[in-house]
């Protein structure tokens, strides 16, 4: 049975009628993982016999009657999540053989959903990139073109979801890390409001803007997912009191006289015009369907990316000082001192990537420094935010593009850090500003697919997901694959 | 403001990064790349706006003063490269 061809919503009623087991579900997942990922790369740890045991004990509930959300569901996570017995990398030679004490609230609200887990996802170095090329676990290669990345820094999640190894999987945004490479990949994936997701247990690289989310192939299985996912956790202070509503139900919310605000700013010169193109045309497609589109103003994009490219490492810098070589990961051979532990540890540990952010962080919060920089970056993150909150006084949702182009070769950036962070300039300020954001497949330019970008008011995730649900009922986009992936595996 | 070989070697000792002296050029073309983007952050129209820490201005969620969390230590320690009766080793650091 073609499993990787079913929806969420299919596999769920597939289960519940017991046409099949969730043994036999995980195992089928488990051998295209086996077949197909020695190429893509999108996995740094696979669980092959915890998954068959725990599809085992989902197919006893299953036949008691129970009903999880995702009782017998597949998935996988990104590797920042902390899981406890499988190990957590974060791509990061400095927690190569690290295992978590604990479990992340996320890991065990899908734990006690009923959901498999299947592995743990390649990405960029504790989410510092937007290509997957900076993981000490090799790169990863897109699906639908081995010779280009598959964006990051979610990049593992992207490429595993869009080769159906997996039907849906967790990823976290800071500056676009789920929405970048759902794009790249021709998936659909959704970062909620800040704080609508708990962080805790989700390794830390900037705490004032990381979320977690999903990457999956359509809204309607996202909306599944985020709906066990999401709600107040008191063991994340900053994780937001504010009910969850029913996301399923949403869905099917009507498009009529919904108001799509499209920034004239983000299809400047910037923007590759067959990009440009491919959005218009769903911009077309959506008033079709009922939406109004509207111009609006949201200016200062570089200013965000400026403000983001100082926040988010000297964020990085203060929570990634905990790496000391001493309490977690890796220490290095015969230490001299207590400082030579620390430096060499660290610079052994850590990246060229993340070595170069932790030091432009401690640079921006060093004395005679810290004003100039972290106080003036606080204060254009005001800006940027305000820009949101005036342009969602003419309208109910923000639609744009994700990236300025398709996925690029693998290699074309890596020799030059700050035109890679160019990557992030229509994703960064949704993040400033702690809004929900979305990327739906709208086409391809060249053979790689092409992503949209839905961004709401906090705590809209409803209403996105209804958006993009409506398109995706009007369109295919969404269930296209890359040819190699199609074919059942045997 | 950019970042000179100094300032850049006092910013390492602050992230207790090890620098190899050969990188160094390259990695000050890098920084400085970047900071170069920061010039913006200048621009005399953010100067009256309050700086924005949290992204929806919210305050911090309290719960009541209760022990909610046990001693985990053995646990918490597994992760560590060195560890002995309960302490974690590191190089002697009084002779």
């Amino acid at each position: 049975m073609s499993y990787h061809l079913k929806t969420l919503t299919q596999l769920r009623a597939g289960l519940a009628s017991r046409a099949f087991s969730a043994r036999e579900l995980t195992a089928s997942f488990l051998n295209r993982m086996a077949v197909h990922d020695g190429a893509l790369n999108s996995f740094i740890t696979q669980t092959p016999e915890q998954a068959l045991a725990a599809a085992d004990f989902a197919d006893q509930r299953l036949a008691a009657g129970e009903t999880g959300a995702l009782l017998g569901i597949p998935y996988a996570h990104k590797d920042i999540f902390c899981t406890a017995g499988v190990r957590t990398t974060c791509a990061s030679k400095m927690l190569s053989h690290w295992t978590a004490p604990y479990d992340a609230t996320v890991h065990q609200k899908l734990n006690a959903a009923g959901a498999i887990l299947l592995g743990k996802t390649n990405m960029d170095e504790f989410a510092m990139g937007s290509s997957n090329e900076n993981s000490a676990f090799g790169v990863v290669k897109n699906p639908w073109d081995h010779a280009a990345v598959p964006g990051g820094s979610s990049g593992g999640s992207a490429a595993a979801v869009a080769a159906r190894l997996v039907p849906i999987a967790t990823g976290t945004d800071t500056g676009g890390s789920i929405r970048q490479p759902a794009a790249y990949c021709g998936i659909t994936g959704i970062k909620p409001t800040y704080g609508r997701v708990s962080r805790f247990g989700m390794i830390a690289y900037a705490s004032s803007l990381d979320q977690g989310g999903v990457l999956g192939v359509s809204a309607a299985d996202c909306a599944v997912m985020l709906q066990v996912m999401a709600g107040h956790d008191a063991r994340d202070s900053t994780s937001a009191p504010v009910p969850v509503p029913d996301y399923v139900a949403q869905l099917n919310q009507p498009m009529a006289g919904l108001r799509i605000g499209v920034p004239r700013q983000w299809f400047t010169e910037g923007l590759a015009v067959s990009v440009a193109t491919r959005i218009d045309d769903a911009l077309l497609e959506l008033e079709a369907l009922g939406a109004t589109r509207v111009e609006i103003d949201l200016p200062d994009a570089e200013l965000a990316l400026a403000a983001y490219y100082l926040i988010a490492p000297a964020e990085a810098s203060s929570n990634l000082s905990r790496f000391d070589g001493v309490r977690f990961g890796h220490r290095c051979d015969n230490p001299r001192d207590l400082n030579d532990l620390y430096e060499r540890s660290r610079s052994e540990g850590f990246g060229a990537e993340v070595q170069r952010r932790i030091l432009i962080g401690t640079y921006a919060l060093s004395a005679g420094y810290y004003d100039a920089f972290y106080v003036r970056a606080q204060r254009a993150r005001r800006q940027i935010s305000a820009h949101f909150a005036r342009a969602f006084e003419s309208c109910d949702v923000i639609a744009g593009p994700v990236a300025p182009t398709v996925a690029f070769d693998l290699g074309a950036h890596s020799a030059d850090p700050a035109t890679m962070y160019l990557e992030d300039i229509y994703t960064i300020p949704v993040n400033l500003a702690g809004l929900p954001g979305m990327s739906i497949p709208v086409g391809f330019a060249g053979g790689r697919p092409v992503g949209m970008q839905l961004i709401g008011p906090a705590f809209t995730e409803g209403r996105l997901l209804a958006v993009a649900h409506h398109y995706q009922q009007h369109t295919d986009w969404h269930q296209q694959m890359p040819a190699a992936y199609r074919e059942d595996v045997v | 403001m950019s970042l000179n070989a100094t300032q850049l070697k006092h910013v390492a000792h602050l992230s207790r990064i090890a620098l190899d002296e050969a990188k160094i050029p390259a990695l000050l073309n890098d920084l400085n790349a970047i900071l170069a983007f920061a010039g913006q952050l200048q621009d005399p129209k953010l100067d009256a706006l309050t700086p924005m820490a949290h992204p929806l201005d919210q305050s911090q969620f309290l719960r009541a003063d209760k022990v909610t969390e046990e001693n985990n230590r053995t646990a918490l320690q597994r992760g560590a490269p060195a560890v002995e009766r309960g302490l974690f080793l590191v190089p002697k650091v009084i002779e």
